[in-house]
């Protein structure tokens, strides 16, 4: 009889009759209606009855990309409250703004945004050239199209691969990178760098185009949408990934534009909304592509929907190669544009003007400018203040990921935990852009 | 001070009460805005003009120049393809401006990195705490006075 008693099984006569709440006094005196207290153990206590717990998701959890602290309050596998703490990649990119020269500024950009460095190079250099007035010659521009398109595939790629991982789905993730190796190799052709491309600068290009770059773009444009057709082939009809994304994630339009979303979640549920279509800039007017809508709102509209981006994507890089203007690379502004080399080491007068231009930059007007543009993950807005002096008064990076982030209470309450991957996945967010 | 040429702007005409300036450079209108009635120009602009979203709130610090802070909001009405800035100036004491979440639930976090990086308190917001810095910070990274090198504040 003894060896029974020693099995560890509980008799129901011994349990608690039932557990009281647990009383959390903030010790600090800082009143907050936070959700969850982030106070170290003081968290981990549930306040919402003897039922529910609280689960601390992350900082480092593959599935939330980057460094994002989610405290999710739990009733069994149901979410009652979800409380996302970031800030762990802060790196005060903002702040650094200011004590860099214009053009040095280009290169914080990349940092912002790893996945997406030549959107933001694109939309910081938009800003700084509309307080200059300086015109850029078509060549550039259509560069600059094409390879921000370039990044938006780069972008879903790697969204497609690791959101199918987080599901699930092991294989997709390596296909996916292997057409984002060839992406990574263009950039690479025209900047010398693979990721941190810094290539556009104000006024222009960084450099020329380098040779043989429209066969290494065609190669690519060629094969693109079959690869497309592969990744649709492993998941779009698969029956583990529809199960585990149709009916998944949904949140409201009009709480979605209340709390400032933008990008492919707005889309998704159906808003035709695209900067590249509403305010063109950089002559995306020029260019013949469908902005795609989709309406069922969930996590496999999402999918569909960048699936759709990725195609409307090639077809523009494809205009670009086709059509692609001749000319210069850079504006023609002298003191704010670098010298050719040859003439800078030949002609007295664009030796002083590179040597200005490196050692202290160039004056910019005073005003202030709002660049927006259609980054991979939604708007990214540059809000740069100028006092006419060789750096930004100030520099604001209105992040796409800041913003969606903040939907994720009202998207992940009253679902189940196992589909809080699945959904914070379909919002392809990046720390880096979030927390700047 | 409004310019003659923005007082038939539809936006600035609904505004006029309220604004104190306004100005159109770049092709983007701003309007300068008194800071007691931030939040009644904000409802004005979502209700009347159909400005549905707020695109982000940040701040501009003018030291040593008082009032010293420039509370700057950024909205687009998706419709009709434009966008908006509105601004408050806020002085360094009392450092305290009224909440937009009434408004616009997106406010929540921006006024939260505002009051995190600048130190401007928004009255009524639900939540104040510090969002990118850690809880336990001293100072206010984004003000001009403070330090870029260095350890300590």
């Amino acid at each position: 009889m003894a060896d029974v008693k020693d099995t560890g099984v509980l008799d129901a006569a011994e349990l608690p009759a039932e557990a009281t709440p647990v009383e959390m006094p903030n010790d600090r005196g800082v009143t907050s209606e936070r959700a969850v207290e982030l106070d170290y153990h003081e968290h981990l206590k549930s306040k919402s009855g003897p039922r529910s717990m609280v689960l601390n998701m992350g900082p480092q959890h593959p599935s939330t990309h980057g460094v994002l602290r989610l405290l999710l309050e739990l009733d069994g596998e149901e979410i009652l409250k979800a409380a996302p703490d970031i800030g762990y990649l802060h790196t005060g990119i903002e702040k650094e703004f200011e004590q860099k020269t214009y053009q040095q500024g280009v290169t914080l950009t990349d940092r912002i945004d790893y996945l997406a460095p030549l959107s933001n190079n694109l939309a910081y250099c938009l800003a700084a050239e509309k307080l200059l007035g300086l015109e850029i010659p078509e060549l550039a521009q259509w560069t600059r199209v094409m390879l921000a398109e370039f990044t938006r595939l780069n972008s879903h790629l790697v969204w497609l691969g690791t959101h199918a991982i987080d599901i699930g789905a092991m294989s997709v993730f390596l296909y996916c990178f292997r057409e984002r190796e060839e992406i990574l190799r263009v950039f690479e052709m025209f900047s010398g760098q693979r990721m941190m491309t810094s290539y556009f600068r104000i006024g222009g290009l960084a450099l020329p185009h380098p040779r043989g770059w429209q066969k290494r773009v065609k190669d690519f444009v060629d094969i693109f949408p079959s690869r497309v057709d592969e990744y649709e082939e492993l998941l779009t009809t698969n029956r583990i990934w529809t199960g585990r994304t149709k009916g998944v994630g949904y949140i409201s339009l009009e709480d979605m534009l209340d709390l400032g979303v933008t990008g492919p979640m707005l889309r998704a549920a159906g808003l035709k909304i695209d900067v590249r279509k509403d305010a063109p800039y950089s002559s995306y007017e020029k260019f013949d592509f469908e902005v795609p809508t989709r309406t069922e709102n969930d996590v496999f509209a999402r999918y569909q929907l960048r699936i759709e981006e990725m195609r409307q994507s090639c077809k523009i890089i494809k205009q670009a190669l086709e059509g692609m203007p001749s000319g210069s690379h850079q504006a023609d502004a002298p003191g704010i544009v670098l010298p050719e080399r040859e003439k800078m080491k030949t002609q007295m007068e664009a030796l002083i003007y590179h040597f200005k231009i490196v050692s202290e930059g160039f004056r910019v007007p005073e005003g202030e400018v709002f660049s927006a543009i259609e980054s991979p993950r939604g708007e990214v807005g540059c809000y740069m203040v100028s006092d006419g002096t060789q750096k930004p008064y100030r520099v604001h990076w209105r992040g796409p990921s800041f913003g969606n982030l903040q939907s994720i209470p009202t998207l992940i309450e009253g679902t189940l935990i196992a589909d809080v991957i699945a959904a914070l996945g379909s919002m392809d967010f990046v720390l880096g852009d979030t927390d700047r | 001070m409004i310019p003659e040429n923005l007082l038939d702007n539809p936006v600035v005409a609904a505004l006029k009460d309220l604004a104190t300036a306004a100005k159109l450079e770049f092709d983007e209108l701003t309007v300068e805005i008194a800071p007691g009635s931030i939040v009644e120009a904000l409802r004005r602009v979502k209700k009347d003009l159909q400005f549905e979203r707020l695109t982000s709130v940040t701040g501009v610090d003018r030291y040593p120049a008082e009032p010293r802070f420039e509370i700057v909001y950024h909205l687009q009405a998706i419709a009709k393809k434009q966008r908006l800035r509105l601004k408050a100036r806020v002085a360094s004491d009392p450092c305290e401006i009224e909440s937009a979440t009434s408004v616009y639930r997106s406010a929540n976090w921006y006024e939260r990195e505002t009051f995190d990086l600048f130190g401007v308190r928004f009255a009524g917001h639900p939540d104040l705490t510090r969002i990118v810095m850690p809880d336990d910070w001293e100072g206010h990274p984004l003000r001009k006075d403070y330090p870029v090198t260095g350890t300590r504040y």
